[in-house]
């Protein structure tokens, strides 16, 4: 008997046979076609209407975050001095009249004396600010013993125009370069240099070439109502020779630059000089400018884009560590599972911004700003992944597969991943479509609090550009209206998405509809 | 039971000492606050670090800052901030604020929150709870400080009905504070009624499809008796700790939100300890803010027992 035993290792092959090779199973073919779990699972993610709407809008902000930042003809980095908190502005658009993208912005009460002030501008540099008279009010005053009617009014003014001319030092070569960008183009940059005397002795407001009645710039009119202009002609004190475009009127004695120190003054219409500095280009921001003077448009795709990839690493990373430490937890068990959960339940009691503080403090001059922020979203951010791995964990691992594995000799390992962690995959993919906007969202409120300042290292971040639209809420509102709107739209898709892929895959909902 | 909520108390107290220790190691080997040259105060800080044990080993240090706690409630002096002032008396002056803020925000959005989680489960499947559904998804996704924009945007500046930051001053029971205080509240409003009309309406729409709601039913009562006697109870038990929860919360404030509207609670006083490397307060909000989640979460924990008699707490299965 014994032998017997001994050789069941060892049946010869040939020895075996097929007990039904030619018997016919009278079961029924299965005919429906085979679909897969993900098939599945897409098919009831299309059903709800609402995430495919949020996977779409998702979608087109991902691309707005990858595309804008390259395709823009702004860098993040290309700063103006002037053009600070500026309304959106498209040349093109303005010109059409339709009321948006026109830079403008309203001015209440204006009276006759800034009304002047704007045709000035508009007569000199021939781009009127003003866009249009949205109100008249009349006031009788008395005015010398008489009742005079005063008018004041609210208008529409292009930020851009209105700016009008600044007074830039430039040195000779740069003067030089500006005069001859002047003759190949045809614009001018360049406009006749007033002196202070002339304009009771005003040195603040580079905008005033007329003639004025007293020092707040109020403009003088002569018999026609026209302005009087007062441009220099003195030569002496001229700073470099002038050849190049001159204004109409101008009889060839009108200066345009002065003399200071190595260097020359000029008056410059600053509009023409931007373009004269970003290679023609005029000023063009689709959704304004933001504190810093950046493109906004450009601004928000480039924060996006830091966001978006910074959660995908920072997810990707929790996951993994979150998997293995929650399979290790939830396969072993007992005290394996009870020390690693005390663990976790320690490390999970820090408050976030305490662990983001810390690694700021300890690593940000070792490390860089963006890896110590990055460890402290990875210290505690995988506990989530573990506790849901180490449930799925539970749940599988007394199955019957299981077993069949384990009987078979699998490796402990290879039980794991190979047989228990497959299961378990769905519901945790799931949780990382959750996962990433809570990443965002932490991100953003610690660059909006300052705590975090990741400018140097991504340009800029939602937060931070928030934070900076944040104080000038009243002066200019859009600076924080198309961060806000960008957010709270990625957030919302974000979640609907998740939501949606969650049900989608969560198997206990699976067949309940229909 | 009791000698359940007395191991989770005592473990709680174990986590939250852990946590200070670790906490208190990392801020000390960062170098202390430098001093301003020629400060006449020099020695007496020098005096006073060297008390603390600055130049002893960690532990030796964290037993010094433990004994000064338990036995003085001295949690140190601020050396940036509020030089040489004592830092539980600075943050005990701030507290009140936050606490009230928030208290008048929990106060004004569980109750709505509630409600419309109620009507949603009772209109199940209809428009009213699909509006309502979208509108509690949309307004937990958004972050708090779009909020306060909108409300600034709107109320503070095109409507000008209410100030766009808070009153400075402790009359904190005036009219005039309350009106000043209520951007801040409605901001923080926003996402607590959307995430108690969430959890009320998930809960009660579970319970309303139970068989002994049927039974209730079936035995005479009205819809309405029926669901207040015995939906509303049920699905309290979920709801009860999470009010719990927030009452809690309440003290930490809220780091964004007091930051926007410039009160001058706990939040505000965090941050500005954590951007001007104030150490010795950051050290006691770091203990207080991980306290607070710690007793929240066991709150939550145990009043799930003592509402629900049947779940048994602790018991071997």
């Amino acid at each position: 008997m014994s032998n017997m035993n001994n050789n069941y290792e060892r049946i010869p092959q040939e020895k075996f046979e097929f007990v039904q090779m030619d018997a016919r199973l009278h079961d029924k073919k299965i005919d429906t076609k085979f679909r897969s779990f993900f098939a599945d699972a897409m098919l009831r993610f299309r059903k709800n209407k609402s995430s495919v709407v949020a996977a779409w809008i998702l979608l087109f902000l991902i691309l707005f975050s990858l595309i804008v930042p390259m395709a823009s003809p702004y860098d993040i980095k290309d700063r103006d001095k002037l053009y600070v908190n500026f309304p959106a502005y498209v040349p093109a658009v303005a010109e059409m009249n339709l009321g948006i993208l026109d830079g403008s912005k309203v001015y209440a009460s204006q009276n006759e004396a800034s009304m002047n002030y704007w045709r000035g501008i508009a007569e000199e540099t021939g781009m009127n600010p003003v866009i249009k008279i949205v109100d008249t009010t009349t006031t009788l005053v008395k005015y010398r013993g008489k009742m005079v009617e005063r008018y004041t009014y609210t208008i529409e003014a292009n930020r851009y125009f209105e700016l009008g001319c600044v007074y830039r030092t430039l040195s000779y070569k740069q003067f030089e370069e500006l005069q001859a960008w002047q003759n190949e183009t045809g614009i001018q940059v360049i406009y006749p240099y007033v002196e202070s005397k002339d304009i009771m002795d005003i040195t603040d407001n580079p905008n005033l070439w007329y003639e004025v009645t007293d020092t707040k710039g109020s403009a003088k009119l002569d018999a026609d109502g026209n302005l009087i202009p007062v441009y220099s002609t003195r030569k002496e004190i001229e700073g470099a020779p002038y050849n190049s475009l001159r204004i109409p009127g101008d009889d060839g004695s009108y200066i345009y630059s002065i003399a200071k120190s190595g260097s020359v003054n000029v008056r410059v219409c600053y509009y023409n000089y931007y373009r004269y500095m970003n290679e023609g280009r005029e000023p063009s921001y689709i959704f304004g400018t933001t504190s810093m003077g950046e493109d906004l448009f450009t601004a928000i795709g480039v924060g996006a884009r830091f966001s978006l990839i910074f959660a995908v690493l920072v997810s990707a990373i929790n996951l993994s560590i979150g998997a293995v430490y929650g399979a290790i937890q939830g396969y072993y068990g007992g005290m394996v599972d009870m020390i690693l959960d005390r663990i976790s339940d320690i490390l999970s009691g820090v408050p976030f911004v305490v662990v983001t503080t810390l690694f700021q403090l300890h690593l940000a001059q070792k490390v860089g700003i963006v890896p110590s922020f990055l460890f402290a979203f990875v210290l505690t951010g995988w506990i989530s992944m573990a506790a849901l791995t180490r449930k799925q964990f539970y749940r599988f691992k007394g199955l019957e597969f299981v077993m069949a594995a384990r009987t078979l000799g699998a490796s402990d390992s290879r039980l794991m991943f190979k047989h228990i962690f497959p299961n378990a995959m769905g519901t945790i993919i799931t949780s990382c479509a959750l996962v990433i906007p809570g990443v965002i969202n932490s991100e953003t409120s610690m660059t909006y609090l300052g705590i975090v300042n990741i400018s140097d290292f991504a340009g800029t971040s939602i937060g931070t550009l928030m934070s900076q639209g944040n104080a000038a809420v009243t002066s200019a509102p859009h600076a924080m209206l198309w961060p806000s709107i960008f957010i709270s739209l990625l957030m919302i898709s974000f979640n609907l998405f998740g939501n949606g892929l969650r049900d989608a895959f969560n198997p206990s909902t699976r067949g309940v509809e229909d | 039971m009791f000698k359940y909520t007395l191991q989770r108390i005592l473990y709680m107290c174990m986590v939250l000492l852990i946590i200070t220790a670790m906490c208190f190691v990392l801020v000390r080997m960062l170098p202390p606050a430098e001093l301003p040259p020629g400060d006449p105060h020099t020695e007496v800080v020098e005096a006073r670090r060297e008390a603390l044990g600055y130049n002893k080993p960690y532990m030796v240090q964290f037993g010094i800052f433990l004994q000064n706690v338990f036995t003085k409630f001295d949690w140190g002096i601020s050396d940036k901030l509020y030089f040489g002032r004592d830092v539980a008396q600075i943050f005990f002056e701030k507290l009140p604020v936050s606490i009230i803020v928030n208290l008048y925000s929990i106060l004004f959005s569980i109750p709505i929150g509630i409600g419309l989680g109620i009507f949603a489960a009772l209109k199940k499947n209809t428009w009213v709870d699909y509006l309502l559904s979208t509108a509690t998804m949309i307004v937990i996704s958004v972050p708090s400080f779009v909020y306060a924009f909108i409300i600034q945007y709107i109320f503070s500046y095109k409507l000008g009905w209410l100030p766009f930051l808070m009153k400075a001053g402790t009359d904190y029971f005036t009219w005039d504070m309350f009106v000043s205080m209520l951007p801040a509240v409605m901001s923080l409003s926003f996402g607590t009624i959307a995430g108690f009309t969430r959890t009320t309406r998930a809960e009660l729409t579970e319970v309303l499809t139970s068989e002994f709601m049927l039974l209730a039913r079936t035995k005479g009562l009205t819809k309405a008796q029926a669901t207040i006697r015995h939906a509303m109870r049920n699905c309290f038990v979920v709801v009860v700790p999470a009010i719990f929860g927030s009452f809690i919360g309440v003290l930490g404030g809220s780091l964004i939100i007091e930051r926007i509207f410039a009160i001058p609670g706990v939040g505000g006083l965090t941050i500005n300890a954590i951007n001007g490397r104030d150490y010795p307060i950051f050290m006691l909000t770091t203990c207080f803010y991980t306290a607070i989640g710690l007793v929240a979460s066991l709150v939550v924990d145990i009043s799930y027992g003592f509402i629900d008699p049947r779940i048994r707490m602790g018991s071997k299965k």
